[in-house]
């Protein structure tokens, strides 16, 4: 295995799985910070996100684009409609208390799986993806000494994963615009500072916590879009996402948006580095530790505050 | 099995023969002695990541048991099927046959595919004496791993299907194989029987790669496929398989090397899905031809209607509902055999299940048949499993097209274990 088309490979792969992750994980760490709840369920709207994108990517006719693009709309709203529901009925009625959330959001976990299984069923089902062109990637400097030459196949990506990174990137780019520039981000910058003296200047603290969990679990169902059309929507998938964005949002630091998204590239790219020249498996352990050694030496996270 | 002469009274008699009055759906089945459905414990995967092999091996059943039930049953008893999900999850698996055992009163379990369900259940089918017929292809049934109770006479294994490949693979194919299986239990016998049946054909394996059955991207594995691959062996399964194949061929784009698969990589898939353009000219191992042959059997024409597959392998009631075509004539062939093996027993309730499994044992020849479609097959009652005919079709303009037909003999090697020697 040649070593440097292969880290561009693995540095391409890695940066789609950080462009996804990053979206999920942000959504996660949106919740904990403005809400202090830790929402188990997350990884079950990113697999509604899914779920519901490949429903309505089969109702609209025509070219498969337009499917697409109807669900990268709709599918977050949905979910965030379905979030914010959830919070509303479930979470207010138990006074966002830390341990019974918990709690809460595994069974809305369980309610929202099972939930998937009895009516989309069990299988994995695609969705066409807008446009999907193979892209051989050259590697110029290592022509002239026929490496190239020599390597028949492999170093290759897609118009489509090149368009989820930019996606990715749009959307976070948005985000930190709502948060620092609108007066809906002042808002909810200001509960996450302080509930009280929130409530206290006349801020309407239960609509920013509907919003603000309906908006993380949209992230997670946009990621979810983006990535159905390379992988599938399945009713188990919502398992992997929810145990990544935790490392990444642990590392990063809970609450700190900075830092998730610094901790969802290092997570993504390592992942996906050590896979390619080592093994998956190793990856997984890899994270795992990295996590244990951030909870022992840096509890509150990288960027996290010990304050908040 | 007869009545003693003292156990028949004119009363009882007549109780019985009033009974049989007023009861007429059961009249068909008047040559029995108790017209109580024979009850089948159907362990089927209904959710996890095997759901939709259980899908189809559930319609196969229910086709095939129409069929029987139609034919006036079982010893004229009709069959039930009593289908549990076991969640394609081991330690559910066994609780599920516990459950037919103790509370649904079956008289055998039968029908599970994946193998790491088959060896957590298998165990506690043994314990029960509960007869336990797999419809799995995995080797464990004729390497000795089971015990006396499990019997697979409906699908061959898969240490019988490498074999047969493997002589294909390096004649037409190259010499110098790459393989890439699923990391587990039906994994492992493709990699343990490939190596040596490619070796034993002058070839070389350069290259094993396993990838976890709930993997769901795939890319970053194939760097590990060494350059001077001339030949790529691909089998997996779970629900990514169609992402698996796609990125396959994102992966070696227009400079593929030789390429032949397991169908299991596609079963239940659309091979004219986006992005799997690059399967023109490739070749796949088929335990039964999804897409109509020209030469298709009247057996095969009967077998598809009456489970409802249409000439492309998919549903009839939906063509973007594709079977698990390579596999699920086993559920079918597989109860043909139960009703064979408990006719030639005498079958009459659970006391007969050890005479079930030596009538059974007994069977050599099943020709091709209404209750054979997929083949002529030859079971060996020593190792209680079958061995049959495998298929090799090329997809040509998008068609999996049949070229190659091995013997039941190319699948065939010696003897693992003589089950007939264990005590029941």
């Amino acid at each position: 295995m040649e070593l440097g088309p292969y880290l561009v490979l693995a540095t391409l792969e890695g940066a789609v799985m950080a462009a996804v992750l990053a979206l999920t994980a942000c959504g996660l760490s949106l919740v904990f910070g403005v809400m202090r709840v830790v929402n188990v369920a997350h990884g079950e709207f990113f697999m509604l996100g899914a779920v519901f994108a490949w429903w309505i990517a089969s109702h609209i006719g025509g070219a498969p684009a337009w499917g697409f693009v109807a669900a990268l709309i709709l599918a977050p709203l949905i979910v965030g409609a379905i979030a914010a529901a959830a919070d509303m009925t479930v979470l207010r009625r138990i006074d966002y208390d830390p341990e019974r959330t918990i709690v809460a959001t595994i069974g809305l976990l369980y309610i929202l799986q099972q939930a998937t299984l009895m009516t989309y069923g069990p299988d994995a089902r695609p969705v066409e993806a807008p446009f999907n062109t193979r892209i051989a990637i050259p590697w110029v400097e290592w022509t002239e000494a026929g490496w190239a030459l020599y390597w028949p196949w492999g170093v290759a990506t897609t118009s489509y994963k090149m368009f989820v990174i930019a996606a990715a990137v749009a959307v976070l780019a948005g985000l930190w615009g709502l948060m620092t520039r609108t007066r809906i981000g002042l808002l909810m910058r200001a509960t996450q500072l302080d509930r009280d003296m929130a409530l206290a200047f006349g801020i309407p603290v239960e609509r920013v916590y509907a919003l603000v969990f309906g908006l993380g679990a949209g992230l997670a169902a946009l990621a979810a879009v983006l990535i159905v059309p390379i992988q599938q929507a399945h009713y188990l998938m919502g398992h992997d996402p929810l145990l990544l964005s935790f490392i990444v949002v642990i590392i990063g630091g809970l609450g700190s948006l900075p830092g998730t998204i610094l901790a969802a590239i290092l997570i993504g790219l390592t992942d996906s580095l050590v896979s390619v020249f080592f093994s998956p498996t190793l990856a997984k352990i890899l994270a795992t530790l990295l996590v244990a050694l951030v909870l022992v030496f840096r509890p509150q996270g990288l960027f996290g505050s010990r304050a908040s | 099995m007869t009545l003693k002469p003292t156990d028949l009274t004119r009363r009882g008699a007549l109780k019985g023969l009033g009974a049989a009055a007023t009861l007429p759906l059961w009249t068909r089945y008047a040559g029995a002695q108790s017209a109580e459905p024979i009850k089948i414990g159907f362990q089927v995967h209904r959710t996890g990541i095997g759901a939709a092999y259980g899908r189809w091996y559930d319609r196969t059943t229910q086709a095939a048991v129409a069929m029987i039930n139609e034919a006036g049953g079982i010893n004229g008893r009709p069959v039930e099927i009593i289908a549990e999900d076991d969640g394609t999850d081991a330690k559910r698996g066994a609780e599920v046959i516990e459950k037919f055992a103790t509370q649904h009163n079956c008289d055998i379990a039968y029908g599970t595919l994946f193998s790491h369900v088959v060896i957590g259940s298998a165990p506690r089918a043994g314990e029960l004496k509960l007869p336990y017929f797999v419809v799995s292809e995995g080797h464990h049934v004729a390497s000795g791993m089971l015990n006396r109770y499990t019997l697979q006479p409906g699908i061959t294994d898969v240490k019988s299907q490498v074999q047969a490949m493997a002589p294909f693979i390096t004649d037409q194919l190259g010499k110098k194989v790459t393989m890439i299986f699923p990391d587990y239990g039906f994994g492992y016998d493709h990699r343990d029987n490939l190596v040596p049946a490619i070796e034993a054909n002058g070839g070389e394996v350069i290259e094993l790669i396993a990838i976890p059955p709930t993997e769901t991207s795939f890319t970053k594995y194939f760097p590990k496929i060494p350059r001077e691959t001339e030949v790529l062996y691909h089998v997996m399964v779970g629900p990514a398989v169609l992402t698996f194949v796609k990125e396959l061929g994102e992966f070696f784009g227009p400079q593929a090397p030789e390429i032949f698969g397991f169908i299991d990589s596609l079963e239940a898939v659309n091979i004219g899905s986006p992005g799997l353009e690059f399967l023109e000219g490739t070749y796949f191992w088929e335990g039964m031809c999804r897409h109509a042959q020209p030469d298709q059997s009247e057996f095969e024409t009967l077998y598809r209607e009456k489970v409802g597959v249409d000439d492309r392998g998919a549903s009839l009631a939906d063509p973007k509902d594709v079977s698990t075509y390579a596999h699920m004539f086993g559920c079918w062939e597989t109860l043909n055999v139960i009703k064979a093996g408990m006719e030639a027993s005498g079958y009459s309730g659970p006391s007969d299940r050890a005479a079930l499994i030596e009538a059974v044992e007994a069977m050599t020849d099943m020709p091709e048949g209404v209750e054979h479609p997929q083949g002529p097959k030859l079971f060996n009652g020593k190792t209680h499993q079958v061995f049959g005919q495998q298929y090799i079709s090329q997809v040509q303009d998008g068609v999996l097209t049949r070229v190659h037909t091995t013997s039941i003999e190319d699948g065939m090697y010696p003897d693992e274990v003589d089950y007939t020697t264990q005590s029941f």
